[in-house]
């Protein structure tokens, strides 16, 4: 379990890539700075796609949490 | 007393089920125990893929449109109304001039729209290739281009016919090669992810493909605006690319009341991806485009739906358990060039596998584009 608290969860849990990826970046365009935003994926590859993406585009990866059936993915935006 | 089954949408996935039902169900249609019932706000159907051809003057736009009375069988009735609003509780239909249509069963098969307003600027800026106009404007623009930047963006994902950008920069490259004026033009094609193409086999088949035909690929590129004056689009992830010929692959959406009718937040219907049965509704089924399922927003997949709808449909009216299930599959050709093509079959456990690209194989989906009227009257 996770300490922090988002302000936006995303189940994307199910989808195939690039499913997960799209949906963050969908929220990361509305989101204001700062924003917490949890993605919870089931596709393994969201694990190294979602951090690459982040990088590339300046957001900040907070924590990867496992679960039994799904990952959750943290991640805070950026002005 | 009746069952009355009501099919919101005439595309490829509205039309393919009403002929389905109309076949499977004919004697229970005869004898009054069913009724089928087809809603379509335009008298008219469209069958989109010609648009790619259109815009490179290979094809006319009449050439994709057929009434909705000759492609349907006349057991269905029809009814050319919008439909304002979907009572999913009370199981009716809200219709614009204020009629009301109740159902036993509903399908709701109402496609994607492309929604460019989301993007601020690329309603000025960009060419698409995802509507009449788009096609029609594409193709003027297409002749006057002879040197330049031409950029094909894919600005949103999920799209209609994931292989049409693709297809779209190595039909451009041949194009432009026929004209004698490809020394001329840079291309370059974007894509939001880190490769060329969601499916991991159709990005390792396309990107060397593109490397050797000069075409640049720009991946991780989120379109957030477009400057329709300086013909610059700005990406999410901090980048600016300039252009001459902007063709984008515009944002896409459902119909609204999907999202009003608590059918699906983003648009899209939820649906078991197998049964194809409304998560959020009883007795509701979504197909084609309208469905939130990890298949390809493709007529091929919407075919293949509209089979198994029509067969879970006719064991419920029968008083049967469905036992149908929609697997993923999808057939797709992918045009190489202008003379290329190969084609692609995956579901949702098989990832694609490509052949080589071939002539033969560019003639098949000619072919196949001639012969589309047979798939929407439930032949093919």
């Amino acid at each position: 379990m996770s300490t922090l608290t988002p302000d936006v969860t995303v189940d994307s849990r199910g989808a195939g890539c690039p499913g997960p990826l799209m949906d963050l970046i969908g929220k990361v365009k509305k989101a204001d700075p700062g924003t917490v935003i949890e993605l919870q994926t089931s596709d393994t590859g969201s694990k190294d796609d979602v951090p690459e993406w982040l990088d590339k585009a300046g957001h900040e990866l907070l924590e990867i949490v496992e679960h039994d059936d799904y990952w959750s993915i943290y991640v805070r935006t950026t002005g | 007393m009746t069952q009355r089954i009501v099919i919101v949408g005439a595309g490829t996935g509205g039309s393919v089920l009403a002929n389905r039902l109309a076949d499977r169900l004919a004697p229970d249609i005869d004898a009054g125990d069913v009724e089928v019932t087809l809603v379509n706000e335009s008298e008219m159907h469209v069958y989109k893929p010609i648009w790619l051809y259109v815009a490179f003057g290979k094809r006319d736009p009449e050439d994709g449109v057929r009434p909705v009375v000759d492609l349907v069988d006349p057991r269905v009735s029809l009814r050319f109304s919008r439909v304002e609003a979907i009572d999913a509780e009370e199981k009716r239909l809200a219709l614009n001039g204020g009629d009301t249509l109740a159902y036993d069963y509903l399908v709701l098969a109402t496609g994607a729209r492309i929604v460019p307003d989301e993007v601020p600027g690329l309603q000025e800026a960009g060419h698409d290739f995802y509507s009449e106009e788009g096609a029609i404007a594409l193709r003027d623009a297409l002749a006057d281009f002879t040197e330049g930047h031409l950029v094909l963006s894919v600005v949103g994902t999920p799209h209609m016919c994931p292989a049409a950008p693709l297809e779209f920069v190595f039909m451009a490259d041949d194009w432009l090669r026929e004209r004698g004026i490809r020394d001329q033009v840079d291309i370059t094609y974007t894509y939001p992810i880190q490769r060329v193409h969601g499916k991991p086999t159709i990005a390792e088949w396309a990107a060397p493909r593109m490397d050797a035909r000069d075409i640049r690929a720009e991946t991780f590129f989120n379109v957030e605006t477009v400057d329709a004056e300086a013909g610059v689009l700005k990406s999410l992830e901090g980048e600016e690319l300039a252009y001459d010929l902007l063709v984008t692959i515009p944002p896409h959406d459902g119909v609204p009341m999907i999202r009003e009718a608590g059918l699906g937040d983003d648009g899209w219907v939820a649906v078991d991806r197998t049964t194809l049965e409304a998560t959020h509704a009883d007795d509701v089924f979504a197909l084609g485009d309208a469905a939130d399922v990890p298949a390809p927003k493709a007529g091929s997949a919407a075919h293949y739906q509209a089979s198994v709808v029509a067969d879970r449909l006719t064991s419920l009216v029968h008083g049967q358990v469905p036992t149908a299930t929609y697997d993923g599959k999808v057939v797709c050709f992918l045009e190489a060039g202008m003379d290329e093509a190969t084609f692609v079959s995956f579901d949702y456990t098989h990832e694609p596998q490509l052949r080589p690209e071939s002539r033969p194989v560019h003639w098949a989906k000619l072919a196949y584009n001639e012969s589309y009227w047979l798939t929407a009257r439930g032949l093919l």
